[in-house]
């Protein structure tokens, strides 16, 4: 039997009818047409549906949707709300920290729930805070470049994508 | 169908366990075999948000741990951090931020893996485990909690309330974790130190694993030896050997029998050997 569930999404009120039991993952991308969380490994060990629930990035794989009843929860639509993207990500275009993409909107949510705590981290704390959000593209340096740019700790290297055939 | 409880208070709790409830606390276990398997509840009770299995303090000479402090909160805390190291340390090697964010030490506990990394740290520092239903509370020694693989003494109405851990602590606390690789992963052999320093011979001596029984275990011959006479190389060497011959793993998807014997012993005799170094 579904049951009504109400939460704060991405700044406002939002009420689903679900299975208490069903994940948010789901809830977000099938019942609220929020597809920017990406379904990875599906058991919490690759990090790509990373949302935020009151103000923690949690696997929203993991989280049952009666968990979040009254909950602040933020996804990746929630960064960007007026279409303007964020400094976060656009300094991950720029610097190269987003390749294939698969994995970016749970990475940024990732360290977008960093950065709220520390918002000068050192790489290692980067690194740590991350190791559960698996990029298979970057090799993580241009992430955590891409990090420290935008907390001042690093000068901009710009576009390095080269133009091909011209 | 599955009807869900959101209670606030342990007694509201307690009600819903008699109707039979499955408890819900962190489920980054307990959402993966759930979707694995496409199995569903009856009735599910969130644990969560029930302020008596929150919050770390000290009570009555214990460091007492509510049953829903994630490892978040156990990383973050002072009072962990001052009592019980082991248990930090064995917090930050379980999962990412994440699961740390949401996993809990009584979810680690009820979930009963042998591969659960703050087990053996509970092990070695010697902690019971408060547990509570609609028919009353008990204390148990966490020593005891586990009869058989992935089980609990735990009744399907009950509930853990808290951790307590007995103080003082004991002044050496060492937490090793072997798996694949440094961050996330799930766990080969896990070893859990602690001993009181004394002039002659370390005294008080816990030594327990993960990863390589059906529970999680002490190693009281291990430990008795270790206790037994002034810290040198030789009796490094000799744990080592006692450890290989005191333990039975299995090979599974993670490891090898072989490995894991050959890796705890040496795991130990190099415990050693560092507190001869710098004790």
């Amino acid at each position: 039997m579904s049951a009504i569930f109400r939460f704060e999404l991405n700044g406002r009120p939002a009420e689903v009818s679900a299975e208490p039991m069903a994940r948010v993952l789901d809830v977000l991308r099938r019942d609220l047409g929020l597809t920017g969380s990406k379904e990875g490994c599906g058991e919490g060990e690759c990090g790509a549906c990373t949302v935020m629930v009151n103000g923690a990035a949690v696997c929203a794989c993991l989280v049952p949707v009666f968990q979040v009843e009254g909950a602040r929860t933020t996804t990746i639509e929630g960064l960007a709300p007026s279409g303007e993207l964020t400094e976060l990500q656009r300094v991950f275009a720029i610097e190269g920290g987003a390749q294939c993409g698969a994995c970016t909107p749970g990475m940024i949510m990732t360290i977008r729930a960093l950065l709220d705590r520390h918002p000068k981290p050192t790489r290692d704390q980067v690194r740590e805070h991350v190791s559960g959000t698996l990029c298979r593209c970057t090799g993580y340096e241009r992430i955590f470049r891409a990090v420290e740019v935008l907390t001042g700790q690093r000068e901009a290297e710009g576009a390095p994508a080269k133009v091909h055939g011209k | 169908m599955t009807l869900s409880f959101t209670p606030r208070t342990l007694a509201e709790a307690h009600a819903a366990l008699a109707r039979g409830a499955v408890k819900v606390a962190g489920a980054t276990d307990l959402m993966v075999v759930d979707h694995a398997s496409g199995r569903s509840h009856n009735a599910v009770v969130d644990l969560l948000g029930i302020r008596e299995l929150r919050g770390i303090e000290v009570i009555d000479g214990r460091l007492a741990m509510g049953a829903c402090s994630t490892f978040t909160d156990i990383r973050g805390s002072e009072l962990v951090a001052r009592h019980a190291p082991l248990l930090r340390d064995a917090a930050a090697t379980i999962g990412a931020a994440q699961i740390q964010n949401r996993a809990t030490l009584g979810g680690n506990i009820a979930n009963a893996s042998p591969a659960g990394d703050s087990l053996p740290a509970l092990l070695a520092l010697g902690a019971s485990i408060v547990v509570s239903g609609p028919r009353g509370r008990r204390t148990i020694a966490y020593d005891v909690f586990h009869p058989a693989y992935r089980s609990t003494v735990l009744e399907l109405d009950e509930l853990i309330e808290r951790v307590l851990i007995p103080l003082p602590t004991p002044s050496i606390q060492i937490f090793r974790k072997i798996g694949a690789r440094e961050a996330q992963a799930i766990s080969k052999v896990v070893v859990a130190f602690s001993a009181n320093a004394r002039a002659s011979a370390l005294a008080d001596v816990r030594l327990s694993m993960g990863s390589i029984a059906a529970t999680p275990i002490r190693l009281p011959p291990v430990e008795a030896l270790i206790g037994s006479e002034p810290l040198s190389s030789a009796l490094a060497e000799r744990a080592a050997v006692l450890v290989e011959a005191s333990i039975t793993p299995i090979d599974d998807i993670r490891s090898t029998a072989g490995y894991r014997r050959h890796v705890a012993g040496q795991v130990v005799r190099r415990i050693l050997l560092n507190l001869l170094v710098q004790p």
